[in-house]
């Protein structure tokens, strides 16, 4: 029987800072035992406790694809004791790995629909890792047409640069990556989310939205896709909230009957429409 | 169902050829209290008491309790990989259990062992090696209200043995199969004492007045329960000391930390409670549940809508009554939940 405390065992195998404040930093993982890396099956939307013994464990969404190969990427932002601890460590340590955990993006249901990405901040990542899953060759036919709009304050803290390069360079996606203010040399959009989500004016039919961002971000962005037509069930989100065993059971990150570990973190907009805000 | 007879003189021998396998623990009355204590003889058992203070929710799911451990020592290859503690080491028999206790545990069953991605192995392995004979209730307490929320004074759920005390005499009724096995060298019941027990039951179960109804929190939607007035009423007088989650037999929250000394560390895992603050505090600083009526609402909410929608029908109570009884400032569940339940004054 699998023990669902006991983590994998992992190494760092890469650590880059991620935006110009420093104060986010991208690590990638591999597992020490290659049947570690055969269990640990997962999809885009999930999450994973990264555990470093001695000081606790953080729940952070999975940023890299399963189509990218057998290492794991998470992008951590400082915060606490447990991430504080993780940007000091370096290539080559070793620490631990529980999960796959929670649901990912219904990407069954999604198949033959359009696909609009709304991303804020650096909760891009799982959103991250569901573009590279659908942009991958064996699955991009299976979906419509994918439009990506992402913002974050400045030039610099935008995450996964050269790949948000690589996929404006792309026909078969229409990405819109967007900052706060004018800076010199960009050539790209300026504005916040929701007024970028307002002039791309994405059209609700057989369409799904993801939505990602900072509670300010979603917010102003509801009334947009509201005034377009969208209705509660095309709108997935996902949630964070405090978390321990990340499994169900410690009881600390319901909304309602549901635990954000366990039955989410991914939840339509309908279904949060009728329970308690409590995240 | 084969009902057996114990006369209570003979109860060192059954208890001696018990201790052969198991480790043995009963309520007994320390200083007042009535906790649940390591048997060593049958005669130190005692029969005549309303319940033991704390719920024997320990045995499985202990207030402290140690999951994993590692050497802490960085510079070597394994230092830093957690390994699993070992399971108990000997099975264990909780005698006289009180049936809303053992009820409790099936509820909590629906909770740690919910599927296979998410089984709790500490708790799996503790209830797998350890066998409950249970005490009928002849004489509940004012607090009880058992027989309103699925469960009652001779309620077998969870059980392996169930014993009535008649007197000079038990009845045991096997219930499980493990439960069987046990009973299987004792006498038969003879209808007269069948009888009596039957009586008994039908006496307790009369003797609980005092219950909670739950058909309007059951039709109602969630919101519409977490959103009612009476919660502005609830909350004010409590002051958030969590007692109520510690005695509750169904309160399960729990917390993991980690700890290091030198060159050993461990992960551990504590009883927490939905009471405290820091129990949903983000680290952005932000708290979904930042105030006192946040989390009362929450307990109750949890145990009587939440955990009905998400374990098919289990209450989150067993009507022990322990919060009643320890609460400093008087909240009374069965207010509660009946307020909860009331039909809506616009």
């Amino acid at each position: 029987m699998k023990n669902p405390y006991l983590p994998y065992p992992v190494r760092i195998s890469k650590v880059e800072i991620a935006t110009e404040d420093k104060t986010l930093r991208t690590f990638e993982f591999e597992f020490l035992n290659r049947e570690d890396a055969a269990a640990f099956t997962y999809l885009p939307g999930q999450f994973a406790e990264l555990s470093i013994p001695g000081f606790g464990e953080a729940p952070i969404g999975i940023a890299s694809s399963p189509t990218e190969g057998d290492h794991l990427t998470f992008t951590v932002s400082r915060a606490g004791k447990v991430t504080t601890r993780l940007h000091n460590m370096e290539q080559g340590d070793v620490m631990g790995v529980r999960g796959p955990l929670g649901h990912p993006y219904p990407l069954k249901d999604m198949k033959g629909k359009n696909i609009v990405i709304l991303a804020g901040g650096y909760a891009v990542t799982t959103l991250r890792s569901t573009m590279i899953w659908l942009l991958h060759p064996e699955n991009r036919d299976n979906y419509g047409e994918i439009t990506f709009i992402y913002g974050a304050r400045t030039p610099g803290m935008l995450l996964y640069r050269e790949t948000l390069e690589e996929w404006d360079q792309r026909s078969d996606v229409k990405t819109y990556i967007t900052i706060d203010n004018e800076v010199e040399g960009w050539d790209k959009y300026v504005g916040f989310v929701p007024q970028i989500a307002d002039q791309v004016s994405p059209e609700p039919d057989n369409a799904v939205a993801l939505i990602c961002g900072p509670p300010i971000m979603i917010k102003f962005t509801q009334p947009v896709l509201d005034k377009m037509g969208w209705t509660g069930d095309q709108i997935i989100m996902s949630l964070e909230n405090r978390m321990k065993c990340g499994i169900g059971i410690c009881g600390r990150c319901n909304v309602g009957p549901y635990y954000v570990c366990k039955d989410g973190p991914v939840f339509t907009k309908a279904q949060l429409d009728e329970l308690p805000k409590e995240y | 169902m084969a009902e057996k007879i114990l006369k209570k003189e003979e109860l060192d021998d059954f208890v001696a050829r018990l201790k052969s396998k198991y480790r043995i623990y009963a309520p007994l009355e320390k200083g007042g209290e009535w906790e649940w204590s390591e048997v060593e003889q049958g005669k130190d058992l005692t029969f005549d008491f309303f319940n033991s203070s704390l719920s024997p929710k320990k045995f499985f799911f202990p207030q402290t309790e140690c999951l994993m451990h590692f050497r802490n020592d960085p510079h070597e290859e394994k230092g830093m990989l957690m390994e699993a503690e070992a399971g108990l080491d000997q099975p264990r028999l909780l005698f006289n259990i009180r049936p809303c206790d053992a009820k409790a545990l099936t509820v909590l069953d629906k909770v740690f062992e919910r599927d296979e991605e998410s089984m709790d192995v500490y708790w799996k392995d503790k209830r797998e090696k350890t066998v409950l004979i249970g005490l009928a209730c002849t004489d509940p307490c004012p607090t009880c209200f058992c027989t309103s929320v699925n469960c009652g004074p001779h309620h077998e759920e969870g059980l392996d043995v169930l014993q009535v005390d008649l007197g000079d005499r038990l009845l045991l009724r096997g219930i499980s199969e493990k439960g069987e096995q046990l009973l299987k060298d004792l006498d038969q019941a003879g209808t007269e004492d069948s009888q009596a027990a039957a009586d008994q039951k039908k006496e307790a179960e009369g003797s609980i007045t005092s219950g909670v109804e739950m058909d309007r929190i059951d039709s109602r939607q969630t919101l519409e329960v977490y959103d009612q007035a009476m919660w502005d009423r609830v909350y004010e007088s409590c002051i958030n000391c969590g007692t109520c989650t510690f005695y509750c037999p169904t309160c399960h929250c729990f917390d993991i930390q980690d700890e290091t000394q030198g060159e050993y560390g461990r992960r551990v895992r504590n009883w927490d409670t939905c009471m405290s603050w820091l129990f949903t505090h983000h680290t952005s600083g932000h708290n979904p549940r930042g105030t006192k009526k946040d989390r009362v609402r929450q307990r109750f909410m949890h145990k009587f809508k939440y955990m009905p929608i998400k374990l098919e029908g289990s209450i989150g109570c067993v009507g022990c009554g322990r919060c009643t009884q320890r609460c400093p400032v008087n909240i009374d569940v069965r207010d509660v939940v009946n307020s909860m339940n009331e039909e809506h004054v616009e």
